[in-house]
């Protein structure tokens, strides 16, 4: 297949400081291309595609779009050149509705009449003949994370966007959407658009793309036509080394740690979680499976803590409630790893040993009679950096500078640390890169062989399948029976997760 | 041109930050003072002296600096727990009545050193429990506490203005509207003879001090810190939102209210509607230029001091009026908002 080509990036370096996010990179994109530019966090996607974008300016090197050189630092340019991005983070204002949200910044100021009309019909064009279906009155607060992507997607569109760049698509994704928008992205190339989406997850990049583009520490390692190459040379080509992820031995599950019987959680008359009943045992993972939205996170936060069972109980190691604090929680021996690590887990612009310690200051060795014993944090943050490999860290450094998977190590090290008899782990590797998910699973299955609880919730049904002893599914705050490992295959899985337990596997 | 975060601000830049921004800020304002018909140079020079040139002028220096730290600090404190407390202006009032009237009432009986103890706790107080309904408003119903705090100053000067003259009118006082008098036995004592300098100076500074402790050495400031910054996390790790964000108020209204306590006891005896220029108000660019640390709030308090000292002084040998005191503090207010951007933010072509 030889295609006219589109858009050509030629010897493209970057760097932040010291850091060199990019160095000498090249690519080119055929028209009707599906492009995927893959690697771990860090290996300078991101920063390639806003340099394309405009929205940084290189240190050297060209972008050239449809054969004309691009003025560099110049997003106008770039989409008057007919590119158009789609950030991980959305760029929409909630209180406007949709209709506002994609016209914003292509009217001239100054104008008496708004061409609301024509671009009303404009954009319900785009969204039929794409298969984007947003409703342009909408506003866009009440949207679906997926609905608000079609936004942002129609948005570049509506500027006449020839090259489409998607950010880690899927990132925010269920599986289910993350399919969709790939066929609407594959109907898209096939009318003669051009795509570069960016991803670490390696299932879609084979799935999705026509071509890969691998980077690795800055610079582009390798290029491969999809249908040439496999998984397991994709992956060693991101991390540059063999991933192996750990494997769950065989365990006799010990006593009852954490158990809930008929939980409802209600709000706005609403039942986000509807009569739950689980148990985990000591040296036992309990995976809860589900596509996300469907009651996760009121289930992470009655086990962290954060809020009570509307009605039943919960029973921790002996203490029956219908909720806890966190500070109980933590105080005896709970790990909690929130599901969100930038808005719950850590706090970003403090240092790494006040994230480390907060929300157990009020121990005897942190803090005497209100005073922070920071010598004595301190100490600690450096033996959590140790101990969990956190790189680029010291005690005093910004939290925020850290990367997604080395923040996580913070959090998992600083709820290891104490050896605790029961862990909540809500989507612990949502985000991360291979070689940081394998370090991930090893903490989680050590903490399982040293006899801690787990609970796992995640979205991952790899992550599930290979971690836990006993699986249960979560649908529209319901769960499914107990299915134990030997009987848990991604078929039967996939089903529980779509609601279909009762069929698939008699309670 | 763009903006671009910063990956770590030195503490140069953070040093460097107040410093430019008052630089720029004079020079805008020596604009004005041009158009007033006078050469900048020779306004500020004037200013300076006016501040500075005597043993007089430093003392009214001095004391004007007493009541901003201690307002910057209530503005200091409560921003940096994301607690917008605009209020400083009535609850100073707050404070500043209270201790009139105690003052007045309590002469017989208790030693004087306990006296003044109790007058300023009083005042402590009453600033405090003025914050506690604006911030129970918020915690209980979710009410903008910008605006309440902001009306409450209004609430609170009209009913100052009703005490003064009704029920603590001063008989004596030719029918004006001015309180009873403290008592001379509880006027705070004088830091430097034949001038009005006063030990309350000393307290403001402490008061400094004691708070950059609290915030950055207990568990408390790490739980307000930590608050301020990200409220999911904070309650995450454990931390009742609605306690710290009180406690907060606690001590940001309880500053306000001591800079009235310790305005009355130390310096004019009696409260009158005029006992306070605005300090509540200035306290929050006092605060801003300090970048919020409570240390440095006792130097640009001090800086907001000889500006308006200065000016007086400024407006008297040259003729420029003095609202040009007014204008430098809001400018500068301006120039560092934009400074402290730059502390985060570089620009990028």
């Amino acid at each position: 297949m030889n295609r006219e080509t589109v858009l050509e990036l030629a010897h493209i370096s970057k760097h932040f400081g010291k850091l060199i996010a990019n160095d000498d990179i090249s690519l080119t994109l055929g028209k009707g291309e599906l492009l995927a530019l893959l690697g771990e966090n860090g290996a300078g996607k991101t920063t390639l595609m806003n340099v394309l974008f405009g929205h940084y300016t290189a240190d050297g090197g060209q972008v050239s779009a449809f054969g004309e050189i691009l003025p560099p630092g110049k997003p106008r340019a770039a989409i008057e050149a007919g590119i158009g991005m789609v950030h991980q983070h959305f760029t929409l204002a909630g209180n406007l509705t949709v209709l506002d949200n994609v016209m914003i910044g292509t009217e001239r100021l100054g104008l008496l009449r708004s061409g609301r009309k024509q671009a009303a019909a404009k954009l319900r064009g785009l969204s039929e003949r794409f298969g984007l279906q947003v409703e342009p009155d909408a506003f866009v607060a009440d949207l679906s994370v997926g609905e608000k992507q079609r936004v942002e997607i129609l948005k570049a569109l509506y500027r006449d966007a020839r090259i489409l760049i998607l950010d880690e698509p899927t990132a925010v994704l269920t599986q289910i959407e993350a399919e969709q928008l790939f066929q609407t992205l594959r109907g898209m190339t096939d009318t003669g658009l051009s795509v570069i989406f960016i991803s670490h997850k390696l299932a879609e990049v084979m799935a999705a793309s026509d071509r890969v583009v691998i980077l690795r520490g800055g610079r582009t390692v390798a290029e491969k036509r999809t249908s040439d190459t496999n998984r397991a040379e994709l992956a060693e080509l991101m991390v540059g080394r063999r991933v192996v992820r750990p494997v769950r031995t065989d365990q006799a599950p010990g006593r009852n740690i954490l158990s809930a019987s008929k939980v409802d959680i209600v709000e706005d008359g609403r039942k986000l979680l509807d009569g739950i009943d689980f148990t985990v045992r000591a040296g036992e993972i309990l995976g809860i499976i589900g596509v996300s939205g469907n009651g996760q996170a009121a289930l992470g936060q009655l086990t962290c803590g954060l809020r009570g069972a509307d009605t039943g109980t919960l029973v921790y190691d002996g203490h029956q409630a219908n909720g806890f604090s966190p500070r109980m929680l933590v105080t005896s021996g709970t790990g909690r790893i929130p599901e969100d690590r930038n808005t719950e887990g850590a706090i970003a612009e403090m240092a790494i040993w006040e994230n480390a310690v907060l929300e157990r200051i009020h121990e005897k060795r942190f803090s005497a009679y209100g005073f922070v014993n920071r010598a004595r944090c301190r100490d600690y943050a450096t033996e959590l950096i140790d101990r969990f490999d956190i790189r680029g860290a010291a005690p005093d450094t910004r939290t925020g500078l850290l990367s997604g998977g080395n923040m996580q190590k913070m959090i998992l090290g600083r709820n290891l640390a104490a050896s605790p008899k029961l862990i909540i782990a809500n989507q612990p590797t949502r985000g991360l890169d291979e070689g940081a998910i394998a370090a991930v699973h090893a903490e989680l299955l050590a903490a399982r062989k040293d006899g801690a609880a787990i609970l796992l919730i995640s979205e991952d049904l790899d992550e599930v399948l290979a971690l836990s002893d006993t699986i249960q599914a979560i649908f529209k705050g319901r769960l499914s029976a107990p299915l134990s490992a030997e009987d848990a295959d991604s078929r039967t899985v996939g089903l529980m997760m779509a609601g279909i337990w009762e069929t698939s596997h008699a309670a | 041109m763009r903006l671009e975060r910063r990956t770590q601000s030195s503490l140069a830049l953070l040093l460097a930050a107040p410093v430019i921004a008052i630089v720029i800020a004079l020079a805008l304002s020596g604009g004005l003072i041009a158009l007033a018909g006078v050469n900048p140079l020779d306004a500020y020079a004037a200013m300076v002296k006016g501040a500075f040139g005597s043993r007089l002028s430093i003392s009214e220096t001095l004391t004007r600096t007493t009541p901003l730290i201690l307002t910057g600090l209530a503005a200091a404190v409560a921003f940096r727990a994301r607690l917008w407390n605009i209020g400083g202006e009535g609850q100073l009032y707050a404070g500043a009545l209270v201790a009139a009237w105690l003052g007045h009432n309590m002469a017989a009986g208790l030693p004087t050193p306990l006296a003044i103890i109790l007058i300023m706790l009083a005042g402590m107080l009453a600033g405090a429990l003025l914050l506690l309904g604006p911030v129970l408003l918020r915690l209980r119903l979710g009410v903008d506490e910008v605006v309440t705090t902001l009306i409450l100053n209004f609430i609170v000067l009209l009913f100052v203005s009703m005490m003064i003259e009704g029920p603590l009118k001063d008989p004596l006082a030719f029918g004006w509207p001015q309180s009873v008098p403290v008592d001379s036995d509880v006027m705070l004592p004088k830091l430097l003879s034949r001038s009005r300098l006063h030990i309350g100076l000393i307290i403001a500074i402490l008061a400094a001090f004691v708070i950059w402790i609290v915030q950055s050495r207990t568990v408390f400031g790490m739980e307000t810190k930590a608050a301020g910054l990200n409220t999911r996390a904070a309650s995450f790790a454990g931390i009742k939102l609605g306690r710290t964000l009180l406690g907060v108020a606690c001590i940001s209204g309880g500053m306000a209210g001591l800079a009235g306590a310790i305005e009355v006891t130390g310096l004019k005896g009696y409260v009158t509607l005029d006992l306070s220029p605005g300090y509540g108000y200035s306290g929050i660019v006092v605060a801003m230029l300090a970048a919020l640390h409570p240390v440095g709030v006792v130097i640009t308090a001090l800086f907001v001091a000889i500006v308006f000292v200065g000016a007086d002084a400024m407006s008297r040998a040259l003729g420029v009026p003095s609202f040009i005191a007014d204008v430098i503090v809001s400018i500068s207010l301006l120039t560092m908002l934009v400074s402290l951007l730059f502390t985060t933010y570089r620009v990028r072509r």
